[in-house]
């Protein structure tokens, strides 16, 4: 994954954080969590996901530097 | 009564864990910094997640969602879940690099070679360690708010003047000391292994303060019915473009200099990847209870089913603290408030020791030379000013209290408003000393502007222009460091090959 996509995908959530569409929507779903807390909630799983792809796809250390251990130097 | 035991005894479990941690303590100031950057993974994600996690997550939380409703949440919580693991990636992850390559063990040495100045480091040091003070308040008056609400009524005679309740004071005073000692005697590797052991804890005791609270309120839908559905929604609680410019605060996590401190502790930098992602999720998982309990609070009423559980007018410090003492048992109770306690003191210990470490190496040991100290002394320099700072915090309890959440907002804008300081230095070659001073003073006298125009945080909906005031403090700095920067030469070919050798590194 290259730097452009993943800016690109960070700025899209940071868009789709602003939930303006649900901001009167008072429902609770299942009786219990209001919808925007859903929402949101929602986000944040998608946040963790982001992240792992960019861990997975995007790491900018390379296997040398990775393995580099600590110790001042 | 039973409340206080428990506590008691967590704290005990607490002093053990420090004493162990001093027994392999290495005795120099290298362990006592940085742990010889030897954190694995999941302590540096445990400990890292229990830094930014304080009284502001539990108790700021939960009062803010009983003020203004779920939307709290989203303001903060959801934000952080983004942009925190952002600066971990983009600025804690190259910081580690350097600091390791460079042997630095703070930020202010950071800027210092950065920018080419001896002198920003001195200019820095106060006004880090003074948006850290706020920090250290709200976890100190959080602790004391707790513990007021659930002990209400247990020793009528010994605290009659605090309805028989712990009065703040006291537990100030116990908290700061437990978290003093378990730092003094292991530092930062100490504080590690406490925040992982903390951080666990109050995950799990928050879940089970939600369910007990939720059963107590007769199952999840009765408690989230019996609630004040104008606090469910976003109109009318908040604003677009205040809940817009909320999405700044959680930069503030680039700027800290205790989590700075907790990013050199790192092994290597695969460390940093369970942070990354876990990071997000433990934020839910810690945020969502407390923002629960706080909307349920709002219209929650005792089994008698007339009178409500949080009296009108009732601060929204307590709010927490009370939800717990009304509608828990006193065994539930005790863990509960252990878990919140954990909360407050796994971020208190970080802050101690990122002060001490500051004091000690870039006042100290900068103006002096290191030759002049021995490793033990440096350790009791360190030791001597956590203990002036934490007097000082102490004694701030002391006045009229703020309101948790608000003061721990102003607290972020502050440092949050200085990340253009951090990401020029990471990501812009030609970022200057001149630059680097403007954005300091420049970021700083907007704050405290602004900070004072607030009534020091008293004025709790204060905003600027239909902004957060980190939005302004922000772009004063960004534009003060483009400014100071294109006006001035350029840093040395030697600073830039230093800084940006690798892509890594920017």
């Amino acid at each position: 994954m290259s730097s452009p996509v993943v800016i690109t995908i960070f700025l899209v959530l940071l868009v789709l954080h602003q939930d303006f569409w649900l901001k009167n929507d008072a429902s609770l779903v299942a009786g219990i969590v209001p919808i925007g807390l859903v929402y949101h909630m929602a986000f944040t799983v998608v946040a963790a996901l982001f992240w792992f792809a960019v861990v997975r796809l995007a790491w900018p250390y390379s296997h040398e530097d990775d393995d580099e251990q600590g110790g001042d130097q | 009564m039973t409340q206080t035991v428990i506590v008691v005894i967590y704290l005990g479990l607490l002093l053990s864990l420090g004493y162990l941690s001093s027994r392999l303590f290495r005795g120099n100031s290298n362990d006592y910094f940085v742990a010889s950057r030897s954190i694995g993974p999941l302590v540096l994600f445990m400990s890292i997640f229990g830094t930014t996690m304080t009284a502001f997550a539990m108790v700021g939380s939960t009062g803010e969602s009983y003020r203004v409703g779920i939307a709290t949440y989203g303001k903060i919580a959801s934000s952080s879940a983004l942009i925190h693991s952002a600066c971990f990636f983009l600025v804690g992850l190259p910081l580690w690099g350097l600091g390791k390559r460079n042997g630095f063990h703070t930020q202010i040495e950071f800027f210092r070679a950065r920018f080419e100045s001896s002198k920003l480091g001195y200019l820095l040091f106060p006004i880090l360690v003074g948006l850290i003070i706020p920090y250290l308040l709200v976890g100190l008056m959080g602790a004391g708010s707790v513990m007021q609400g659930v002990t209400r009524g247990a020793f009528p005679e010994l605290f009659a003047s605090t309805g028989g309740a712990i009065p703040p004071w006291l537990t100030g005073l116990v908290i700061s000391g437990v978290v003093l000692y378990y730092i003094f005697a292991g530092g930062v590797r100490s504080a590690a292994w406490a925040n992982t052991f903390q951080t666990f804890v109050f995950i799990v005791m928050g879940f089970i303060a939600f369910v007990t609270i939720s059963t107590k309120l007769g199952g999840l839908q009765a408690a989230s019915s019996m609630a004040d559905h104008s606090k469910a929604v976003r109109s009318g609680n908040i604003t677009e473009m205040q809940f817009l410019s909320y999405c700044l605060i959680p930069l503030s996590v680039g700027m800290f200099p205790h989590l700075f401190q907790n990013c050199l502790t790192a092994k290597s930098a695969k460390s940093f990847r369970l942070t990354l992602v876990g990071h997000p999720l433990a934020i839910m998982l810690t945020w969502i209870p407390c923002i629960l309990i706080g909307f349920w609070a709002t219209g929650a009423v005792m089994p008698d089913g007339v009178t409500p559980v949080i009296p009108e007018g009732t601060s929204p410090n307590a709010v927490l603290g009370m939800m717990v003492g009304k509608l828990a048992t006193p065994v539930i109770g005790g863990l509960v408030t252990a878990g919140i306690m954990a909360a407050i003191m796994s971020s208190l210990d970080s802050q101690f020791v990122a002060v001490g470490t500051m004091f000690t190496k870039d006042i100290v040991v900068h103006s002096f030379g290191k030759e002049r100290f021995s490793e033990s002394q440096l350790v009791l320099l360190a030791r001597g000013f956590i203990c002036t700072i934490v007097l000082v915090t102490y004694l701030f309890t002391l006045v009229e209290p703020r309101q948790v959440f608000s003061l721990g907002i102003w607290c972020f804008s502050g440092f949050a408003g200085l990340f253009p300081l951090v990401f020029a230095a990471i990501y812009w070659k030609k970022a200057t000393k001149l630059g680097a001073y403007a954005a300091v003073i420049g970021g700083a006298a907007s704050w405290l502007f602004l900070f004072q125009a607030s009534g020091y945080g008293k004025n709790t909906s204060y905003m600027v222009g239909g902004v957060m005031p980190v939005a302004v403090v922000f772009a004063t700095c960004a534009i003060c460091m483009i400014l100071g920067s294109l006006v001035s030469q350029p840093p040395s070919q030697e600073t830039v090959d230093k800084f940006f050798r690798k892509k890594a590194n920017g």
